[in-house]
């Protein structure tokens, strides 16, 4: 009966790989790595196959918000060129089963955390999912540029996840890493605001160099970046971590600080590269998955 | 004037290989999941004893 097929239902359907890119695989690849490691510097001993499934269920969590920030903001996605190939915007899926994917995975995260680990770490996973989409995405996003320094507490909460989900409870080495990822947050997006700021002016979003202007933008990544780097270190005068942590820190926070003030003190004109800026960015990343590589190797083999 | 409206044809082939290839890998996400479910249960069992 082809004749009498809705549009609806010859539409073709979603290809499991456009499924896969709403989830926003890279960007759960830092959450994937600062949940195991949250997990993992924990004390006491966690069943492997409890640990993994905590962490699947952490990823999933991140996917699902992902998923629904993809959702929601389709709209504003297609006027980016950075996001314009996304699977929404650029026409490949259908907004209904992107929204029915979301929520589905987002539900079975908190199930599988539960099922996993305990009722503790599943009620930070849900939070931290209606913090991002609700918070985060459709509040915080379009209206302030202080989105990302709020909305900056979505992404943080995977180490402190992992940490409960281990051990049922809160201490305050895993409050600590979700400062770090907090403060770590505006000057890693404000250097990627830096060099795609004409995507999110065209978009409408009031990312800080939108509004502010780039000069205040480059202070307040400066100013950001010395506070990061004060409580990345702090932990280790505290007695929560090691010698071991505590001069990787050192080291590597003196760097961002460094590659902050080449970004904090700089002017630009037209046609600039925004070579320190996309520096800072990169290596912001790197500084992230070191620092809580550190956090483990620290716990495992103290020096 | 009236103007018929832009649509790509139906291509059939391609409508099936997706559903194919959406029910292969709905399949085995169904299978890991139902071992790790076992594995859970397990481990939790050796756990509490």
């Amino acid at each position: 009966m082809a004749q009498s097929l809705t549009h609806a239902e010859t539409a073709l359907p979603a290809d499991w790989r456009d499924l896969f890119a709403l989830t926003k695989p890279r960007v759960m690849s830092l959450v994937v790595f600062t949940a195991l490691c949250g997990l993992l510097a924990a004390p006491g001993h966690v069943h492997p196959i409890l640990a993994f499934s905590s962490v699947l269920a952490i990823a999933l969590g991140a996917g699902a918000s992902g998923a629904l920030n993809q959702w929601y903001e389709a709209g504003i996605d297609a006027k980016m060129k950075r996001t314009a190939n996304r699977p929404l915007p650029a026409g490949r899926l259908d907004p209904q089963t992107a929204l029915q994917f979301g929520v589905g995975l987002a539900a079975f995260s908190v199930f599988l955390m539960l099922f996993a680990s305990n009722w503790q770490a599943a009620l930070l996973l849900a939070a931290s999912i209606l913090f991002y989409v609700f918070i985060y995405t459709m509040w915080l996003k379009p209206r302030t540029p202080q989105n990302i320094v709020i909305g900056g507490a979505a992404g943080a909460f995977p180490p402190l996840i992992g940490w409960v989900a281990a051990t049922g409870g809160i201490a305050p080495l895993p409050v600590l890493l979700f400062l770090l990822i907090f403060l770590w947050t505006p000057p890693h997006f404000w250097a990627l605001a830096l060099f795609v700021k004409s995507d999110y002016a065209a978009a409408g979003i009031p990312m800080m160099p939108v509004v502010a202007g780039e000069k205040s933008t480059r202070r307040q990544i400066l100013l950001y970046a010395v506070i990061m780097a004060a409580a990345a270190i702090v932990p280790w005068p505290l007695g929560y971590t090691g010698a071991l942590y505590g001069w990787t820190a050192v080291l590597l926070s003196a760097l961002f600080v460094l590659l902050s003030i080449q970004v904090g003190t700089r002017t630009t004109g037209e046609g600039d590269l925004m070579r320190p800026e996309k520096r800072l960015f990169a290596y912001s990343i790197a500084y992230l998955f070191i620092l809580f590589g550190a956090v483990v190797a620290d716990h495992w083999w103290p020096l | 004037m009236t103007q018929e409206p832009n649509q790509e044809p139906f291509d059939e082939a391609e409508y099936r290989r997706r559903q194919r290839s959406r029910a292969n890998m709905m399949a085995w996400m169904l299978g890991a999941l139902a071992i790790l479910f076992f594995l859970i249960t397990i481990a939790k069992m050796q756990i509490f004893q």
